[in-house]
C-alpha cells in the first residue's frame, strides 16, 4: 500500500495542473453555449495539443500519441476536478465510437471519422436501445434489409442523446431475423441527414429531452458504413458498453458532489440554524461521507488492478450500481435539507444553487436505471461476480 | 501509487486464514460458547504458538514492527471463522505502547503480558460506568470490558489518558455473543500515562480491527448465503437462481465490496499518519457496522428457516456482528466524532 506519487508522475500532476491553471482563459464559459461554439472546438484543439484528452489516441489520427499510462490518465481526470476548469468534450462519439473505430474499423473508416470527432467537428448519437429492447437490448427489431450496395433501415430507437444535433449515428440494425438473437445484428454508421430519419424530442422528468426517440422510415444508407462484419454487431458493441458503465459512477465526481453538499449545510440556515448544526441532518451527512470514502477507495483499488493488468473483479463490478444509488442520495440528503426550498425549480428568488440539486434528484434517478438498470447490474455482480446460476429460460411458446 | 496488499500481506492472510480453517471449527467455538475452559485455554495456547499478538510492537522491542493495516488483515481472518482471540485487544495494547519503550512490549510479544481493554467509556457512559484517577487511587467501573478473564493487564481510559493497569474485581456480563468475554471490572493498580500515547488514535486502532472483524463475518456470512442457495432446491431449481435470492446476494456484494476497501484505506491512513486518518477510523467501523447488520440480517434471510436454528450456527456469526456494532462507539455515535474531527459541530 502506498498512496503517494513517484517524482515522475508527481511532476506530471504538478504540470498538468499549471497547464490547465496557466491556460483556463481559453476555456470556454457558460455562456458558450452550443456543442460546437468554436471556444469549445478551440478548448478540445488546445486539451489535445497538449495530452490532456485524446490522450493514447494515434497521431495520425489526430490523437496526442502517448503510450497508454493510466495512472497519468487519472491524474488528468483528478486535475481536471481539482481545477474546476471545464472539462474535454467527451460525447458517445468520443467515449465509445473512437475506440471502437480503432480496434475493429476499416482504415477508410478510420480516416473519415476519428479526428473529426475528436476535434468535436464531428457530433454522433447512439442508436441502440428500442421500445422494445431495454435491459434486453440484444432482442432488437429495427430492421436492415440488403439492397445492392445499400441497407434499407425500418424501425425505432429510443434514449437516444444529442440526436438532434449530430451529424452521425452508430447504430445497431437487425440484418438475419433467423439467427439467435445475439447473431443476427450488425453495427452500422450512418449521416442523420438521410432521407427518412425523424428525430422526437423525449421530455423526461427533469422538464427538458435530455433524449429522443428516432424513427427509420425506408431510410437507405450504404454497406460501407458497417463495422468489423455483418451480423457480427453484438461483438462489436460490447466491445465499449462495459466502458459506459465504468463512466456512470465515478467517484472524483461523486465527491465533488459530496464537498458541494457540505458547503451548502454550512451555510444555509433554517430558523437561524445552520443545516449542519442539526444533529439529524448531520448524521445522514456523515453515513453519506463514509460511502463516499468507501467508493473512493474502490476506486483506487480498481485503478491498481488495470495498473497490473488485474482484473477488478467484483470492485469492478459495483461501480455503476452503487455510484449512482450514491449520488442519488447525496441529492435527495440536499433536497431535505433545504426542506421547502427544495421543491424549488428552474428560477426564482428563493432557489439555490441554481436549482441544480432538483435536476440532480431527478437526473440521477435516469442514471440509476440508465446504462444497466440497477436490477440488471444485480445480476451481474451475482452471476459474474459470485458465480451465481442463471435464471432458467421460459420455454419458447 | 499502489492501493493493495503487498505479498507479505496476502500471504500473512493466506496463513491465518489457513490456521482458522483447520484449527477453528464452529464445534470447537461452540464449546468455548458454551464455557469449555479447557478448550479456551487450548486454543489460546495455539494462537499464541501462531506469534500474532507482537505484530504491532515495534522490532526493537521484540515484536514484528508491522501495521494497523497488517493487524486488520489477521482480524478479518479472526472474524471469518468467529474466533475468539486476545488478538485485538493485545494489538491495540500495542499501539498504544508503541512509543513507549516499555519492557510490556517485549511481553505481549512473548505472551507473558495478556491484555484487556476497557475502552468503552470514551464514547458511552452508560448507569454510571467509567473510570477517574484521584490521588493515585483509580475509582469507578467500566462497563463491557474486553478479554478480562485469564489477562494479565488491561488497557484503560481515566482523565482523558490511556492508562495500564491491573483488573481488581471483574464480574463477567452475559452478553448475545458467547464467543468472546466481557466484563463489568474495577482497577486496583496502575502505571503512570503512558508516554506518547494519544487516546483517540488509540480508540481508532480499536475501530479499524472491530470493522475488520466485522468485515471478516460478514464475508463468512455472504459466503454462506451464496453456498446455501446454490444448494437448496425448492420449486424444482437451486433458489440462488431466482432473482429475489440472487438480488439479495447482489446487494451484499455490493455493500460489502467497497467497506472492504474503506478498511483498507482507513487502517493504511493511520499507519502513514494522514491528516484524514481519525475520522476515516470512526466512520469505517460505523459504516461496516451497518453493512455488517444488513449482511447478517440479509445472509440469515437468504437461509430460510435454517438460518434461524441453532443447528446451522449462524447466528454466531450474527451476533458477533451485533455486538461489534454496539461496542466501543454506536454508528451514530461515531459519526458524531467524526464530525467533530473535521470541524464540523459548533
Amino acid at each position: 500500500m502506498d498512496l503517494t506519487l513517484s517524482p515522475e508522475y508527481a511532476a506530471f500532476r504538478d504540470q498538468v495542473a499549471e497547464t490547465l491553471k496557466a491556460n483556463a482563459h481559453l476555456a470556454p464559459g457558460p455562456d458558450d453555449k452550443g456543442l460546437k461554439h468554436p471556444k469549445r472546438l478551440a478548448w478540445q484543439e488546445f486539451l489535445i495539443r497538449e495530452g490532456l484528452t485524446a490522450r493514447t489516441i494515434p497521431t495520425e489520427y489526430g490523437g496526442y500519441g502517448a503510450e497508454p499510462d493510466i495512472l497519468k490518465s487519472r491524474i488528468i481526470a483528478e486535475e481536471f476536478a481539482r481545477s474546476g476548469v471545464p472539462r474535454p468534450l467527451a460525447g458517445q462519439g468520443i467515449s465509445m465510437l473512437v475506440p471502437t473505430l480503432l480496434e475493429l474499423g476499416t482504415p477508410e473508416q478510420k480516416e473519415a471519422y476519428i479526428e473529426r470527432t475528436l476535434k468535436g467537428e464531428l457530433i454522433w448519437c447512439q442508436g441502440y436501445s428500442e421500445p422494445g429492447a431495454g435491459s434486453d437490448l440484444a432482442a432488437l427489431r429495427t430492421r436492415a434489409v440488403e439492397d445492392g450496395d445499400d441497407f434499407v433501415i425500418n424501425g425505432q430507437k429510443i434514449w437516444t442523446s444529442t440526436a438532434r444535433q449530430a451529424d452521425m449515428m452508430f447504430c445497431l440494425v437487425r440484418t438475419d431475423p433467423d439467427a439467435k438473437k445475439h447473431h443476427g445484428i450488425t453495427y452500422i454508421l450512418f449521416p442523420m441527414d438521410t432521407p427518412g430519419i425523424e428525430v422526437r424530442p423525449l421530455v423526461d422528468m427533469t422538464g427538458s429531452a435530455n433524449f429522443n426517440e428516432v424513427f427509420f422510415t425506408d431510410v437507405r444508407v450504404p454497406k460501407s458504413g458497417v463495422v468489423f462484419e455483418v451480423n457480427k454487431g453484438w461483438q462489436v458493441a460490447n466491445a465499449t458498453l462495459t466502458h459506459e458503465r465504468g463512466m456512470l459512477g465515478d467517484p472524483n465526481a461523486t465527491k465533488a458532489r459530496f464537498i458541494e453538499l457540505v458547503e451548502l449545510m454550512k451555510v444555509e440556515t433554517v430558523n437561524g440554524q445552520r443545516l449542519i448544526d442539526n444533529p439529524v441532518l448531520r448524521d445522514r451527512l456523515m453515513t453519506l461521507q463514509a460511502e463516499v470514502y468507501a467508493m473512493q477507495a474502490n476506486g483506487l483499488r480498481i485503478t491498481t488492478n488495470r495498473l497490473k493488468g488485474e482484473a477488478a473483479g467484483l470492485a469492478g463490478l459495483v461501480v455503476k450500481l452503487q455510484g449512482c444509488e450514491l449520488n442519488h442520495q447525496i441529492a435527495a440528503l440536499a433536497i431535505d435539507a433545504l426542506g421547502e426550498l427544495g421543491i424549488l425549480y428552474e428560477e426564482g428568488e428563493h432557489l439555490r444553487s441554481g436549482g441544480a440539486w432538483q435536476w440532480r434528484y431527478m437526473y440521477d434517478l435516469g442514471l440509476i436505471i440508465g446504462g444497466g438498470t440497477a436490477q440488471i447490474q444485480k445480476n451481474i455482480i451475482a452471476e459474474r461476480g459470485l458465480g451465481m446460476p442463471r435464471e432458467p429460460r421460459l420455454a419458447r411458446s | 501509487m499502489e492501493f493493495g496488499l503487498s505479498e507479505d500481506q496476502v500471504m500473512l492472510q493466506e496463513t491465518v486464514r489457513r490456521f482458522v480453517a483447520e484449527e477453528v471449527s464452529l464445534d470447537l467455538v461452540r464449546q468455548i460458547a458454551e464455557g469449555e475452559i479447557q478448550v479456551a485455554e487450548t486454543l489460546a495456547a495455539n494462537l499464541a504458538a501462531l506469534g500474532l499478538d507482537g505484530l504491532l510492537v515495534p522490532e526493537k522491542d521484540g515484536g514484528s514492527g508491522l501495521g494497523v493495516l497488517d493487524a486488520a488483515l489477521v482480524q478479518e481472518c479472526f472474524g471469518y471463522g468467529i474466533v475468539p482471540a486476545r488478538f485485538l485487544s493485545n494489538s491495540v495494547a500495542a499501539y498504544a505502547l508503541r512509543d513507549s519503550g516499555s519492557s510490556i512490549l517485549n511481553d505481549i510479544a512473548n505472551n507473558d503480558a495478556r491484555f484487556g481493554i476497557a475502552l468503552n467509556d470514551f464514547l458511552s457512559r452508560r448507569d454510571g460506568s467509567g473510570l477517574s484517577i484521584r490521588d493515585e487511587a483509580v475509582s469507578g467501573a467500566s462497563l463491557m470490558a474486553m478479554d478480562v478473564a485469564r489477562s494479565t493487564h488491561l488497557l484503560f481510559l481515566a482523565n482523558d489518558t490511556v492508562r495500564i493497569g491491573r483488573a481488581g474485581s471483574a464480574e463477567q456480563v452475559k452478553t448475545i455473543d458467547r464467543t468472546r468475554e466481557f466484563s463489568k471490572v474495577t482497577i486496583t493498580s496502575f502505571e503512570q500515562q503512558i508516554t506518547g500515547a494519544e487516546v483517540e488514535k488509540t480508540f481508532a486502532v480499536a475501530c479499524i480491527l472491530l470493522a475488520a472483524d466485522t468485515l471478516g463475518a460478514a464475508q463468512c456470512m455472504l459466503d454462506k448465503a451464496v453456498a446455501y442457495a446454490g444448494d437448496r432446491q425448492q420449486f424444482g431449481r437451486v433458489i440462488g437462481s431466482f432473482q429475489a435470492v440472487k438480488h439479495l446476494c447482489a446487494e451484499m456484494a455490493a455493500k460489502l465490496e467497497p467497506a472492504r476497501a474503506l478498511i483498507w484505506h482507513a487502517a493504511h491512513a493511520l499507519d502513514v499518519e494522514d491528516d484524514e486518518a481519525l475520522a476515516m477510523a470512526f466512520l469505517a467501523k460505523a459504516h461496516m457496522a451497518e453493512v455488517g447488520t444488513f449482511i447478517a440480517k440479509t445472509s440469515t434471510e437468504v437461509h430460510g428457516g435454517m438460518g434461524f436454528t441453532d443447528l446451522v450456527g449462524l447466528h454466531y456469526w450474527y451476533k458477533r456482528i451485533g455486538v461489534n456494532r454496539q461496542i466501543m462507539g454506536s454508528p451514530m455515535a461515531l459519526r458524531e466524532l467524526a464530525a467533530q474531527q473535521q470541524g464540523l459541530v459548533a
